[in-house]
Parts: structure tokens; C-alpha cells; sequence
């Protein structure tokens, strides 16, 4: 993705994403490790909703897709399905090394590698694990970009829906899918 | 009813957006502050409403979406019959059962759409929601037909009126103690606030009904929500504690009223559905019976009685 492209919204997308920028909502992918650091963001300690930020119950009302460390090949089928339903403008935060090269499990068989391959990454948090100062840091910066307009992931995907859809399919291999909505 | 009428309501409408949505925003910051955190802007309901407003959105099929614009055109079409501190924009229809059934169109509209979505847990919402309506609204109802026994008036501005100019005793929670108790905890049930939430539940049942919600669809859910706060709030203000002689007095008790809710459901846990209607069905219900009979067989409480 190329950050530095010359900006040209027009006035409502910026008051958009104003208003994108500062009531971030995200559905959390915990499936990895990780989710014990959100807890401490979220709460007292460092408390995430100053900056308008919370938790969503499902990806629909969802703006931010936050991915916490490895994902199994199996559950990329899954992480996939849920970015697909959120409604854009949508962003994904990747957290932990093992989303940028696979961390310490980066010879593993069951684990991907590199997210970017298969999702528009808008920004990692590296770590292992992120302390909640990180996150916070992390989530700063995202808004940052939002109201600069240089999250558009979402715009990256629709216009490379071809490769990212072969590098799906690449690493969930020929999949039969054997249930009463695909027979 | 002329052409002021609907500027009026028109306004009405407006005035409530803001002024809800602001005090929503500040009692964001009052449970924040509960649980030793600093808390959102105060405006950062506006923002969360304005954001969803401005994203994509999809759509489920006919049904979904014109669920959504019938339950609020109903729920805006109710606030406009809402007395405010007596200014009314039909006055002589602020009837207690011109209100309760036209919310019926909203809540209902909110019930079709939701089960219009398809998804298995808007549908244990949609059930749970009505299960918990049809619990607080028994006790609440027999208070509310001993109050319309009592003032042989149904009118929400007259019953309001006639607490006005006694001091707080007048108010009809004080006159009639424990209809009043009845009242605020049937106010809790009906704002979806803890102990009796289980319908929005979001980390076991993913927000319930809300849950195919996204994008546009989600903001007009959320502007909904603020305008049922407004009706729900203002009926029992208006019916048990005295509404408000004038606009300032009536949004001041209005947001202690509020807020009071909102200290109550911070520190709460959460009742299952079922444990819901029986608390409903054993505690406010005797209680709201035994008011009755006392108001009907003694007449306390009509006159004062201190």
C-alpha cells in the first residue's frame, strides 16, 4: 500500500472520517494469544473508551478487525468470513509479531505467515506480546492515519480482490465443505 | 392542529435528539467514573452516531430494512405526543393509551426487523425483549390504572399538573410509595438496563436483536434508542414525579432521573430472563396490587395523606 499519495477526499469523506477516527469499535479476533492484554486497555488502568474506542458484540457493527497473534490455517477461513461482513470503511489491526513473519512459529505447517498476504493490514502492533502502553500507542497511530486518510486497506482489497483471493485460496488448499447451506 | 402543530413537533423532535443524546454521552462518563475511569468525550455519543450514519451498510432483504424505518418513524411519531412541561403539539391527546400504543408500532417494528435479518440470535432477542416487556409491564400497568382510578384522568399533563405545587411531597412516588417503587423498577426494565438486559446481552447472546446491525442501519437503531429513552423517562416522570412546571425544571429532573438509572445499572449484575419474570411477577407485582387496594378501599393517596 502507498502512504504518501496525494490527498483527495472531498469535504464529506473528511468530515467522515472525522468522525471514523474518533468512534473507533472493533470485534476482537483472540483466537491466538494476546487477549489477555486487551482487558487492561479496556478497563481502569489505561482505559480505552478516552478515545472513543470499545468492543463490538459482531464484526457487523464492527469497524476495526484487531487480529491478536498467530492464525492457524483454520481459523483464516473464519478471520476472512468476518472481514468480509464488516461494512466499509473498515480497518484491520494486526497485533503481535507472529501476524508480520510468523513469529516463533514461523516453520510451523498449522500457522501463516504473513498476514498481508491474504488481508489488507492497515497497521501492526509488533511485540510478543504488546504491553497495553503498545496498544495504546498502536491505536493512536490508527487514528492518526484515519483522519489523514491513509487507512484505506479496504480500498486496497476491493481493487486487488484477484491476488488476495489467490492467496487465499492458496493456503486453505482445495477445501470440501460438507454442511446442510453447501450441499 | 394548524401548520404550528407540526413545526412544533418537528422541533420537539429535534430538541430531544440533542438533549438525550447529550445526557446519554454524560452518563457515559458517570459509569466510567463508577468504575475508576476517566471516560468518554461527552459528545462522543454524537460521534458514534454520526459514524455509523456515514459507513456502508447491508442489507438483509425487504423485511430488515423497512423494519428499521418503521420503527422509528412509529417511535418519532410518539415523542411528538410526549408533554413536555406542558407545551404539547396535539393538545388533549397526550393520553396515556394513545402513548402505549403507538410505542407498541416501534417496539414491534424493531421485533420485525430484527427477525427479518434471519440470524438465530437477533431471534432469542426479539423473544427475550418481548418476554422481559410483557414481565415489567404488568406490575406497572395495575399502578398505572390505580393512578387513572385515583384522578379519574388518563391525561399524562393533567396527572402531572395535579402533583405540581405541593413541594416534592405532592409527587405521586410519595403519595403512593410503593406504586412509585413499582414504577422505577419497571423504568429499569423498560430502559434495558441491568439488572434486566439480558435481551442485549452482547458477550453471551452478541447483542441480540442488534445483531446483524451495521452501518447506516446501526445509526437509525441508535437514534431509536435515544428517542425510546426519551419516551420511556418521560412517562414515569410525568405520571410519579410531577413532570415539571417549567422546561428547565422538567430536564433537570429528567437527568437526575436518568442518571439515578444509570448508577443503579452500573453497579448491578445481570438476571437471567426467566429469574427477570419472576422477580417481576413476585416482588412488584404484590407490591403494585396491594397499592391498589389500599388506593381503592382507603382513598390514601388521593388526598394527601401526611
Amino acid at each position: 500500500m502507498v502512504l504518501d499519495e496525494k490527498d483527495n477526499r472531498n469535504v464529506w469523506e473528511k468530515i467522515g472520517d472525522y468522525f471514523s477516527a474518533n468512534s473507533i469499535w472493533m470485534k476482537w479476533y483472540c483466537t491466538g494469544c494476546g487477549a489477555i492484554e486487551l482487558p487492561p486497555t479496556m478497563t481502569s488502568r489505561y482505559d480505552m473508551e478516552r478515545l472513543g474506542m470499545g468492543p463490538m458484540a459482531t464484526p457487523r457493527q464492527a469497524d476495526v478487525l484487531l487480529i491478536t497473534g498467530y492464525l492457524s490455517t483454520k481459523t483464516l477461513r473464519r478471520v476472512i468470513y468476518s472481514y468480509e461482513q464488516m461494512n466499509s470503511p473498515r480497518f484491520i489491526v494486526a497485533f503481535g509479531s507472529c501476524t508480520i513473519n510468523g513469529g516463533i512459529y514461523y516453520d510451523s505447517y498449522a500457522t501463516i505467515g504473513r498476514l498481508d498476504k491474504y488481508l489488507p493490514v492497515d497497521l501492526y502492533i509488533a511485540g510478543c506480546m504488546p504491553r497495553p502502553e503498545v496498544v495504546m500507542n498502536g491505536f493512536n497511530e490508527l487514528i492518526k492515519m484515519i483522519k489523514k486518510g491513509q487507512a484505506k486497506g479496504w480500498k486496497h482489497y476491493q481493487e486487488n480482490y484477484e491476488w488476495y483471493k489467490k492467496n487465499q485460496l492458496d493456503s486453505l488448499g482445495e477445501v470440501i465443505i460438507k454442511d446442510e447451506f453447501h450441499e | 392542529m394548524n401548520v404550528m402543530s407540526f413545526v412544533y413537533g418537528f422541533l420537539v423532535l429535534l430538541g430531544v435528539f440533542v438533549f438525550q443524546t447529550t445526557l446519554t454521552g454524560l452518563n457515559r462518563k458517570v459509569t466510567a467514573r463508577l468504575q475508576k475511569r476517566y471516560g468518554a468525550r461527552w459528545y462522543q455519543q454524537f460521534l458514534d452516531i454520526f459514524k455509523a450514519l456515514r459507513k456502508d451498510s447491508t442489507s438483509h432483504g425487504w423485511v430488515f430494512d423497512f423494519g428499521v424505518i418503521m420503527a422509528l418513524g412509529g417511535i418519532m411519531a410518539t415523542v411528538i405526543f410526549i408533554p413536555v412541561a406542558g407545551f404539547e403539539a396535539f393538545p388533549g391527546l397526550d393520553n396515556i393509551f394513545v402513548i402505549s400504543y403507538l410505542l407498541a408500532v416501534g417496539m414491534l417494528g424493531m421485533a420485525m426487523s430484527a427477525a427479518g435479518s434471519g440470524n438465530p440470535w437477533a431471534s432469542i432477542g426479539v423473544a427475550r425483549a418481548l418476554t422481559n416487556m410483557l414481565a415489567y409491564d404488568v406490575p406497572l400497568m395495575i399502578v398505572i390504572f390505580t393512578l387513572i382510578f385515583a384522578f379519574d384522568s388518563s391525561s399524562l399533563s393533567e396527572i402531572a399538573a395535579l402533583q405540581q405545587g405541593m413541594g416534592i411531597l405532592g409527587w405521586n412516588a410519595f403519595r403512593m410509595p410503593l406504586g412509585g417503587i413499582v414504577a422505577v423498577i419497571a423504568l429499569l426494565g423498560m430502559l434495558g438496563k441491568k439488572p434486566f438486559d439480558s435481551f442485549i446481552a452482547p458477550t453471551e447472546i452478541a447483542s441480540g436483536p442488534m445483531v446483524e446491525y451495521g452501518g447506516k442501519h446501526l445509526g437509525f437503531m441508535f437514534i431509536l434508542h435515544e428517542f425510546m429513552t426519551f419516551i420511556e423517562v418521560s412517562i414515569i416522570l410525568s405520571l410519579f414525579f410531577g413532570g415539571g412546571a417549567t422546561i428547565w425544571e422538567y430536564m433537570l429532573k429528567y437527568a437526575v432521573l436518568y442518571t439515578f438509572m444509570n448508577i443503579i445499572s452500573g453497579v448491578m449484575p445481570r438476571f437471567k430472563i426467566d429469574q427477570a419474570v419472576k422477580y417481576f411477577y413476585r416482588v412488584p407485582l404484590a407490591m403494585a396490587i396491594v397499592q391498589g387496594l389500599v388506593v381503592i378501599f382507603t382513598g390514601l393517596g388521593v388526598t394527601l395523606w401526611f
